[in-house]
């Protein structure tokens, strides 16, 4: 699951907007595969933590209403240039990722 | 017949096995370190009360204009619909995303740490027209904000 997560994260002023792409299926478990007729067991994100500085800036937990390849922005205070931002995912089946980028 | 017993056992003992690898195929026997922190009462609750009940302590909440919800007034696919809430107010501990006609509303909780700023955006799924909830805690109180968001699924975007 290499590579699952893009970050952005750019500081304007003192405040760091951090943007992020992760690539996931995001199945929500109601659906029906449309050849065999089963239901597609649910596999989703269900656990997404940002930590910059040491510290955990949000930390956010999903359902499968948030769409495939979840998109995710937040800002935070307190950032500085080059400063890391480390995201990291869990989901539902265990499988997990993390990704860190700078801040520019 | 001995035979035959053996062929029952042996069928009874590998369809047993199968079904416990569908189920944690299917994450319904995930191991308890997984879920143990996603608050699954609150995600799994079929209406907005219950799911706030769950997720944020409490379901009262007080509408409010300081919440801003950035949503289209019309979105042409249910399956991706772009949703921004921020609020100017002080002390947010934590925001939650509700889409009202979903079967299980509550799409996402956002905690926020230590000088975050409460604005997050994300892509949400929504079955039908209905209103997306977004419900801000701030200093141990829920207000919350309201915005329609029309889903015209496999239409002309009108």
């Amino acid at each position: 699951m290499a590579k699952s997560i893009k970050i952005r994260a750019k500081i304007k002023g003192d405040t760091t907007t951090v943007k992020c792409l992760m690539t996931h299926p995001m199945e929500t478990g109601l659906r029906k595969d449309s050849k065999t007729g089963q239901l597609i067991p649910a596999h989703f994100i269900n656990e997404v933590t940002a930590e910059s500085g040491g510290k955990t800036v949000m930390s956010a937990e999903w359902s499968g209403g948030i769409s495939k390849n979840p998109y995710l922005s937040f800002a935070f205070a307190g950032g500085a240039k080059g400063d890391d931002v480390t995201i990291t995912w869990k989901d539902n089946q265990g499988a997990t990722d993390s990704a860190t980028a700078k801040i520019s | 017949m001995s035979m035959n017993i053996k062929r029952r056992v042996f069928l009874k003992g590998s369809l047993a096995a199968g079904t416990v690898g569908v189920a944690v195929g299917a994450g319904l026997l995930t191991p308890q370190a997984v879920v143990a922190a996603w608050n699954e009462k609150a995600f799994k609750a079929e209406s907005v009360d219950d799911a706030l009940a769950a997720a944020m302590g409490e379901a009262s909440n007080t509408a409010s204009d300081a919440i801003k919800i950035k949503a289209p007034d019309i979105a042409e696919n249910g399956a991706v619909v772009p949703v921004s809430v921020s609020t100017d107010m002080a002390d947010v501990e934590s925001i939650a995303l509700l889409a009202e006609g979903n079967n299980t509303p509550l799409v996402a909780t956002f905690m926020l740490g230590e000088g975050a700023v409460a604005d997050v955006s994300t892509r949400i799924k929504m079955g039908k027209t209905s209103d997306v909830i977004a419900v801000v805690k701030s200093g141990g109180k829920l207000h919350s904000a309201r915005k329609s968001v029309k889903v015209t699924i496999g239409g002309c975007g009108g």
